[in-house]
C-alpha cells in the first residue's frame, strides 16, 4: 500500500515510466523492421485469421501478418512526430522571442498572424494542406510543425515578456548588449524549462495528430505498414480479429503516454523546485 | 494629540501567550519559547528582520500557520479561551470575533469579485447572524466611519481594485474592528503604503485601540514606526525574544546587543550620523546552533555564547524589561539619541564653480497616456550625491530611468560632461554608456539566474573592456573585494546568495564598468535594516572616491544620512530642492513639511 | 484532435502559462482602449454594469474578429485554389485530356486572376452562397446545413455532460488535493489525455458495443429524415468519446486554478475573519476559479469543433466532420472551403464570446 502511494505521489516515477515507455517504443520502431518474421506486404494466411503458431497476432484485412506489420509500422510515426515537434518548437521560439523582445509593430504582426492561425484546428489545417499538396512524409511533418508554431509563439512570447521585465534584462539593454546576445544569453536560458516541457506535450500531440491523419487515410499511404493506417484498414474486422486494431492502438497510446508522462513529470518537478525556493525565501 | 486620548484606568489582561513553539513539519523550529501578555487598549509591537518569525507568531495567535508548519505547543489565551485548543467550529467563531487579523498586503487580501459592502456583510453574517438588514447597514456605516472612509452607497458598492492602497488597508481595518474584538493582530499593515498614508493609518489604529480597549499586536520591521505607535516592544531575533520592554525603556536604554545594533542601523531623518550596520546575515532556520542565535553577529560574544542558549531574564522584579543575553554590561549606558543641528561631518564638499557632470533640461515623460514627468530640469556635479525624494507616483523612478536611457517615452535633453546624451540607451556610444550605471530596487531579479557571479561580471567586462579579459581572475576578485564580498562567491549562482549579497554583486557589476555616475533606485528597500546600513556605507565610500550618485528613495532618513542635495518631487514636478540639511531643517513648501512631519523617527522631538 | 492543450495549464507551472493564456487579447485590448480615453477619477461611480469603455472594447474586439474572418477566408481560398496543385487536374484525374481540364479550368474560373476569383467567391459567400458542390452538384449550403446542425447537436450534448462533470470532479479533487483518490484520478486523466481520440473511440466500441458489453450501436445509423432527438442511442458513443477526450484538460484546469485560489491571500484572510468554510469555498474561492475555466471551455469547444472530425468518421456520424473528410477525399473544393471557413469562424465566435464573458465577470476588467 505504501509503495503504491509512493508511486503515485512521486514525480520521478512519472519520469521513469515515461522514459521507459518512450524508449521501448523507440526501440521497437527502430529495430522492428529487422526483427519482423515477415515482410510488411507478405500474405501469410487468410484474411483476419486469429493468432496461431507462427502468426502471433493473427492476420489483417489482406491476410498479412499483424505482428510483422506492427514491427514495420512504427518508424514513420516516430520520426515524423519527433521532427515535427522539434521543428515547431524551433520556429515558434524564434518568432516568439522576436515578438516578445522587440514588442511594438513586430510583435503586433507576429501575434496577429499567430492568432489567425490559431483559429484553424490543428487537424483541419494539416488536412487542408495535405489534401492539396499530397502526402509526402516530410511535407506532413512540416505542416504539423507549422500547425504547432502559433501555440509556441504565444507561449514563448508570454515567457519572454515576463522575463524582459526582470531587471537583469534592463541592465543588458542599458549597457547596449547586442540584441542576439540578450535573446540567446539572457532570455532563452531562463525560459528553456517551460519550453522543453511544452516540447514533450507537442510530441504527444503530434503522435495523436499523425496517427489520426493516417487513420483518416491522409498520412502514410498503403500498402506501407503504419500503426494509424492499420487501425483504418482493419476496422471492418473489429469483431472477428480485434488484435489487428488493438495492438497498433495500444502502441500509439503508449508512445503518446510516454511522452506525455515525461512532459508532466519534468513539468511538475521543475515547478516543485521553483515552489521550494520560494518557500525558503519567505522563511 | 494622541496623548490626550482617554486611556482606560484599570486595563485588564486581553491576551496571554505562553511558551509558544512553532516548527516546520520536519521539526525545525521557526519560533520557540514565546511568552507575552497584552493589556486591553495597549499596543505591543513585535519587531524583527526577515526570518525573525514575527509573522509566524502573529498568525499563530489565530491558530493559523503557513503551509508546512505547525504549532507544536503553547497557549494563546483570549478572553479566557485557549485559542490553540479549540475545535474547528469554535475556532471559526473566535477568529474575526475575539481575535481579528489585518494582513500585510492590502491589494491581495480582498476578494476581487465582491464589493466592499459584501466583505463587511459577510463578516457580520458570520459573527452576528441575528442582525436584521437595517442593523447590518448601520453597523457597516459605523465601521467605515470609524476608519475614516466614506460610507455612502456609491463607496460601499465599489470593488477592491477601485480603491487606493490606503483605502484598501482601511477596509481591512474596518473588517477587523466591526466585530469589536478584544485582540487585533496587525501584520506589517503599512509596509505597502506611502509615508503620509502610513502615518494617517497608524493614527487611526491607535485611536481605535484606545477607544474600544482593544489589545493590539503590531508586527513590524521598522523600529521608527513602532516608536510612533507601541506601548511595549518585543525585539525578535532568529525565532526567539531577544528583548522585551516598554517602548520608552527600549528606545532610551536598549540592552540586548541586537536591539542596540538595530537602533544604530536606522537612518533617521533627525540624526546626522551615518547608520552603523550589523555585520553578517540573519541565520536561516537550519543553521541555528545550540547557543545564542545572535552570537555569530555579536561584537560582545564570548565563548559561552556559542554553547548555551540565554534565557529571557527580567532586569528586576519591578521593571517590565527583560533581556536574553548572558553578557550584559554591568552598567548599561543610557543610549543618547540627540538631535544635532549642525551639518554632518560626512558631507562631501562640492565646489560651486566646476562644470556639472550631468545636466537634465526640460525632461518630460508619459506612461499609458498620462504625463508622469513635467518639465524637470536639474544638474549634478562630480562626486555629488543627489537624492530624489517623493511618494509613489511622484516620478522619481521615471527620472532616474530616463537618465539611464530606459524610458522610451521621455522627451527633453540630457548633457553629460557638457556633451548631449541620447535619451535611449541604445543610442548612446559605449564611451558614454559605461559611465552611467543603474542599480535596481529588487536585488533578486537584478542578476541573470542562469549565470554565476563570475559570468555576470565577465560578460560586462567583455562588453566594455575586452582587453582586460586576459587577467579575468584578478578582475573578478578585485571587483568583489571592492564591494566587500569574499572573492570565493564568484562561482555561486544568484539563488545561493542573500539579498544584501546580491545587491553588492549588482554594485560590483556597475563598478567594473568604471562609471562616473551611479543611479541607485530604492536599492535598500528590499533589504533588512541592518543590511541596508552596510549598503549605505558602501555607497558613501564610493562617493568619497569620486563617484557621483543619484539616490532615489522615499525614506527621508536615508536622505539625511547619505545625500548632499535633495530634489523633492510630487506628481512629476520638482516641488523643492536644496542642500540636504537646509531643506530638511527649514523646509519651505507645505508638501515637504508634511513629508518630514510624517516620517517616522526614533528621536523624540 | 488533441490540440486542446495549447494552453495546457497542467504541464507547466501556472504563473508561467497563465501569461500567454489570460494576459492575451483581453488585457491588451482593454489597455489599448483605456490608453486613449482618460480614465474616470476613481471616485466617480459608473452607472450600470457596462461602461462606455467596455462597449468600445467589445466593438473593437468584434471588428477585429470580423477582419480576422476575412483574412481566414483569403487563406482558405488561397490554400485551396492557388497552391501548386491544379484543382481541375485533381478533379478529373491524371488520365483526363488536356482539353477537358482546360474546359473545366475555365468553368471553375481558374484562368482568371486570383483576386477576381476570390471576389467571385466571397461576394455570394457573404450571403451564404458557397457555390455548387463538384461531387453532388447541389448547392453547398443545402449540402452542409443539416450536417452543421448534427455536429452542433453533438457538441451541445457533449458540453452539457462535460461542463458539469468537469466542474464536479475538478472541485472535488481540488478540495481533496493530494489525497490518494486525487493522485489516482490525476494519473488516470494523464492516461486518457495521452490516448488519441480515435483510439478512445475504438476502446469504447470494444467495451460498450462489441466485445465486452453490447449496449450501444457501434455506428451512428442516424436517419436523415427523422429528428436526432428520437435517435439518441446513436449519439451516446460519439458524445462519450468527445467527453472523455476533453475531460482531462478541463478537470485539471479547474482543479489547478481552484487550488491556486485556495492558497491566495484573500482566502487566508477570509479564514482568519472567521467566515465559514462553505461560504469561503462557494463565495470566495470557486467564483475566482471559474474565470480561467471560461477560457478553457472556449478552447475546448473550438477544439471539439475541429476534433469532432475523427470521431464522426469512426462512428459514421453524419456531421460536418465526416462531410469534410468525404469532401477532402474527392477534392470537392467548394465544400472544403465552406466547411473550413465555417469551422474557423466558429472558433473565432467562441473566442469572442469567451473574452466578453470573462470581461463581464471580472470587475477589474469590466469597470476599466
Amino acid at each position: 500500500m505504501h509503495a503504491i502511494k509512493q508511486f503515485f505521489y512521486s514525480n520521478n516515477s512519472q519520469i521513469n515510466v515515461g522514459l521507459l515507455l518512450t524508449s521501448l517504443i523507440l526501440l521497437l520502431a527502430i529495430l522492428g523492421p529487422w526483427l519482423a518474421p515477415y515482410a510488411a506486404q507478405e500474405m501469410v494466411d487468410a484474411r483476419y485469421s486469429l493468432p496461431q503458431a507462427g502468426i502471433a497476432l493473427g492476420t489483417d484485412y489482406l491476410g498479412q501478418d499483424v505482428f510483422s506489420r506492427v514491427l514495420h509500422g512504427g518508424i514513420s510515426i516516430v520520426w515524423m512526430s519527433i521532427a515535427s515537434a522539434l521543428l515547431g518548437l524551433v520556429l515558434g521560439v524564434v518568432l516568439g522571442l522576436v515578438a516578445g523582445f522587440f514588442k511594438g509593430r513586430v510583435d503586433q504582426v507576429i501575434i496577429w498572424t499567430a492568432d489567425i492561425f490559431l483559429a484553424f484546428p490543428h487537424l483541419i489545417l494539416v488536412l487542408l494542406v495535405v489534401s492539396m499538396l499530397g502526402r509526402d512524409k516530410w511535407l506532413i511533418a512540416i505542416t504539423v510543425a507549422i500547425a504547432f508554431v502559433p501555440g509556441v509563439i504565444r507561449l514563448t512570447r508570454g515567457l519572454a515578456l515576463s522575463i524582459s521585465k526582470h531587471e537583469y534584462i534592463e541592465v543588458a539593454e542599458m549597457m547596449g548588449y547586442p540584441h542576439h546576445q540578450i535573446l540567446l544569453r539572457e532570455i532563452l536560458p531562463n525560459i528553456l524549462t517551460p519550453l522543453l516541457i511544452h516540447l514533450g506535450t507537442m510530441l504527444s500531440w503530434s503522435v495523436a495528430l499523425l496517427s489520426g491523419l493516417s487513420f483518416l487515410g491522409y498520412g502514410v499511404a498503403p500498402p506501407e505498414a503504419d500503426w494509424g493506417l492499420m487501425v483504418n484498414e482493419n476496422k471492418g474486422g473489429l469483431q472477428i480479429q480485434p488484435f489487428s486494431i488493438l495492438v497498433p492502438i495500444l502502441l500509439i497510446a503508449l508512445f503518446a503516454l510516454g511522452t506525455n508522462l515525461l512532459a508532466e513529470g519534468f513539468g511538475r518537478k521543475f515547478s516543485r523546485i521553483n515552489e521550494s525556493t520560494e518557500v525558503s525565501e519567505h522563511a | 494629540m494622541l496623548n490626550q486620548l482617554h486611556v482606560q484606568p484599570q486595563a485588564s489582561l486581553a491576551l496571554e501567550v505562553k511558551n509558544l513553539d512553532v516548527s516546520l513539519n520536519d521539526g525545525t523550529a521557526i519560533v520557540s519559547d514565546i511568552s507575552f501578555t497584552v493589556l486591553a487598549g495597549q499596543i505591543l509591537a513585535l519587531v524583527g528582520e526577515s526570518g525573525s518569525g514575527k509573522t509566524t507568531i502573529a498568525t499563530a495567535l489565530l491558530a493559523h500557520t503557513r503551509h508546512g508548519a505547525r504549532i507544536v505547543h503553547g497557549e494563546v489565551n483570549v478572553a479566557g479561551l485557549n485559542v490553540l485548543r479549540l475545535d474547528q467550529e469554535a475556532l471559526r467563531q473566535v477568529r474575526g470575533k475575539q481575535v481579528s487579523y489585518v494582513p500585510q498586503n492590502p491589494s491581495t487580501a480582498l476578494n476581487p469579485l465582491i464589493t466592499i459592502r459584501s466583505h463587511l456583510a459577510d463578516v457580520l453574517r458570520s459573527h452576528e447572524p441575528g442582525l436584521d438588514v437595517a442593523q447590518q447597514q448601520a453597523s457597516i456605516v459605523n465601521a467605515l466611519k470609524e476608519v475614516e472612509l466614506p460610507h455612502e452607497d456609491a463607496f460601499l458598492h465599489r470593488y477592491p481594485h477601485q480603491l487606493s492602497g490606503g483605502q484598501q488597508q482601511r477596509v481591512l481595518l474596518a473588517l477587523s474592528f466591526i466585530t469589536r474584538p478584544s485582540v487585533i493582530v496587525l501584520d506589517e499593515p503599512t509596509t505597502a503604503l506611502d509615508v503620509t498614508t502610513q502615518a494617517k493609518v497608524l493614527l487611526t489604529v491607535k485611536k481605535l485601540c484606545q477607544h474600544y480597549g482593544v489589545a493590539a499586536v503590531y508586527v513590524s520591521h521598522d523600529l521608527a514606526v513602532v516608536k510612533k505607535i507601541a506601548d511595549h516592544v518585543i525585539v525578535l531575533y532568529g525565532g526567539r525574544i531577544a528583548e522585551k520592554a516598554s517602548a520608552t525603556a527600549l528606545f532610551s536604554r536598549p540592552l540586548h546587543p541586537y536591539s542596540q545594533g538595530l537602533i544604530n542601523a536606522i537612518p533617521d531623518i533627525h540624526l546626522h550620523t551615518i547608520p552603523v550596520p550589523i555585520i553578517g546575515n540573519a541565520p536561516s532556520l537550519q543553521s541555528r546552533g545550540a547557543g545564542c542565535v545572535f552570537e555569530p553577529r555579536c561584537k560582545r560574544a564570548k565563548l559561552e555564547c556559542k554553547t548555551s542558549m540565554p534565557a529571557l531574564e527580567p532586569l528586576s522584579a519591578r521593571e517590565d524589561h527583560a533581556v536574553a543575553c548572558i553578557n550584559l554590561p554591568a552598567h548599561a549606558p543610557q543610549l543618547k539619541i540627540i538631535r544635532s543641528t549642525g551639518p554632518a561631518s560626512s558631507r562631501v564638499l562640492v565646489l560651486g564653480s566646476q562644470q556639472p557632470l550631468l545636466e537634465v533640461k526640460h525632461l518630460s515623460a508619459s506612461f499609458d497616456g498620462k504625463q508622469v514627468l513635467k518639465d524637470i530640469s536639474f544638474h549634478l556635479k562630480k562626486g555629488e550625491c543627489l537624492a530624489l525624494v517623493g511618494e509613489s507616483g511622484s516620478g522619481k523612478t521615471t527620472i532616474s530611468r530616463a537618465i539611464a536611457g530606459l524610458n522610451a517615452q521621455a522627451l527633453g535633453s540630457l548633457y553629460f560632461n557638457g556633451q548631449a546624451l541620447a535619451l535611449a540607451a541604445r543610442g548612446r556610444s559605449a564611451a558614454f554608456s559605461h559611465q552611467i550605471q543603474y542599480i535596481f530596487q529588487n536585488p533578486y531579479q537584478s542578476l541573470n539566474p542562469r549565470q554565476t557571479v563570475r559570468q555576470t561580471l565577465l560578460n560586462t567586462v567583455r562588453h566594455y573592456f575586452p582587453s582586460k579579459l586576459k587577467d579575468s581572475h584578478e578582475v573578478v576578485a578585485a571587483a568583489l573585494k571592492r564591494v566587500a564580498l569574499d572573492p570565493r562567491i564568484a562561482d555561486s549562482f544568484p539563488k545561493e546568495l542573500s539579498g544584501g549579497e546580491l545587491q553588492r554583486v549588482s554594485i560590483a557589476r556597475a563598478l567594473v564598468c568604471e562609471p562616473s555616475l551611479l543611479i541607485c533606485d530604492e536599492i535598500t528597500s528590499a533589504l533588512d535594516v541592518s543590511v541596508q546600513a552596510a549598503i549605505l556605507e558602501l555607497i558613501k565610500s564610493l562617493q568619497r572616491n569620486g563617484l557621483a550618485i543619484i539616490f532615489v528613495t522615499h525614506n527621508l532618513g536615508i536622505v539625511r544620512s547619505i545625500s548632499d542635495r535633495v530634489l523633492v518631487l510630487k506628481h512629476g514636478r520638482i516641488v523643492e530642492s536644496g542642500e540636504v540639511d537646509t531643506l530638511l531643517d527649514q523646509p519651505r513648501q507645505p508638501y515637504t513639511k508634511e513629508l518630514i512631519n510624517d516620517s517616522p523617527s526614533i528621536v523624540d522631538i | 484532435m488533441q490540440n486542446l492543450e495549447l494552453k495546457d495549464f497542467s504541464s507547466v507551472t501556472p504563473e508561467q502559462i497563465s501569461l500567454p493564456a489570460t494576459a492575451g487579447p483581453i488585457d491588451r485590448g482593454l489597455a489599448e482602449v483605456t490608453e486613449h480615453s482618460s480614465p474616470l477619477p476613481s471616485h466617480v461611480r459608473k452607472k450600470g454594469i457596462i461602461s462606455t469603455n467596455l462597449l468600445k472594447w467589445i466593438a473593437k474586439r468584434t471588428l477585429s474578429s470580423i477582419l480576422g474572418l476575412f483574412v481566414i477566408s483569403m487563406l482558405v481560398f488561397v490554400a485551396t485554389q492557388a497552391l501548386p496543385s491544379d484543382p481541375a487536374r485533381v478533379i478529373l484525374g491524371p488520365e483526363a485530356s488536356e482539353e477537358a481540364t482546360q474546359i473545366l479550368r475555365h468553368q471553375l474560373g481558374l484562368d482568371q486572376s486570383l483576386v477576381t476569383q476570390y471576389l467571385h467567391w466571397i461576394k455570394p459567400a457573404l450571403v451564404g452562397d458557397f457555390g455548387i458542390s463538384i461531387d453532388s452538384k447541389m448547392p453547398v449550403v443545402n449540402l452542409i446545413a443539416g450536417k452543421v446542425k448534427n455536429t452542433l447537436i453533438l457538441l451541445g450534448l457533449t458540453l452539457l455532460v462535460l461542463i458539469p462533470a468537469a466542474f464536479t470532479i475538478g472541485i472535488y479533487l481540488a478540495l481533496h488535493k493530494d489525497a490518494l483518490l486525487d493522485r489516482l484520478a490525476i494519473s488516470f486523466l494523464i492516461f486518457v489525455k495521452a490516448v488519441p481520440s480515435f483510439a478512445i473511440a475504438y476502446g469504447l466500441v470494444m467495451l460498450l458495443s462489441t466485445l465486452v458489453f453490447n449496449i450501444f450501436p457501434a455506428v451512428s445509423l442516424i436517419q436523415a429524415n427523422q429528428s436526432v432527438w428520437s435517435q439518441l442511442q446513436f449519439m451516446v458513443l460519439p458524445m462519450l468519446t468527445l467527453v472523455l477526450s476533453s475531460l482531462p484538460y478541463l478537470v485539471r484546469l479547474i482543479r489547478g486554478s481552484l487550488i491556486e485560489v485556495l492558497q491566495s491571500d484573500f482566502i487566508i484572510s477570509a479564514h482568519l475573519r472567521g467566515l465559514s468554510r462553505t461560504q469561503i469555498i462557494w463565495k470566495y474561492a470557486i467564483p475566482n476559479a471559474v474565470i480561467p475555466a471560461i477560457q478553457a471551455i472556449a478552447l475546448i469547444s473550438s477544439v471539439l469543433l475541429g476534433g469532432a472530425l475523427v470521431v464522426e468518421v469512426v462512428f459514421a456520424y453524419p456531421g460536418i466532420g465526416s462531410a469534410l473528410n468525404a469532401a477532402v477525399d474527392i477534392r470537392d473544393i467548394p465544400v472544403i472551403q465552406a466547411v473550413v471557413v465555417f469551422l474557423a469562424s466558429g472558433v473565432m465566435v467562441i473566442n469572442l464570446l469567451a473574452d466578453v464573458v470573462t470581461v463581464l465577470l471580472t470587475p477589474k476588467l469590466r469597470t476599466a
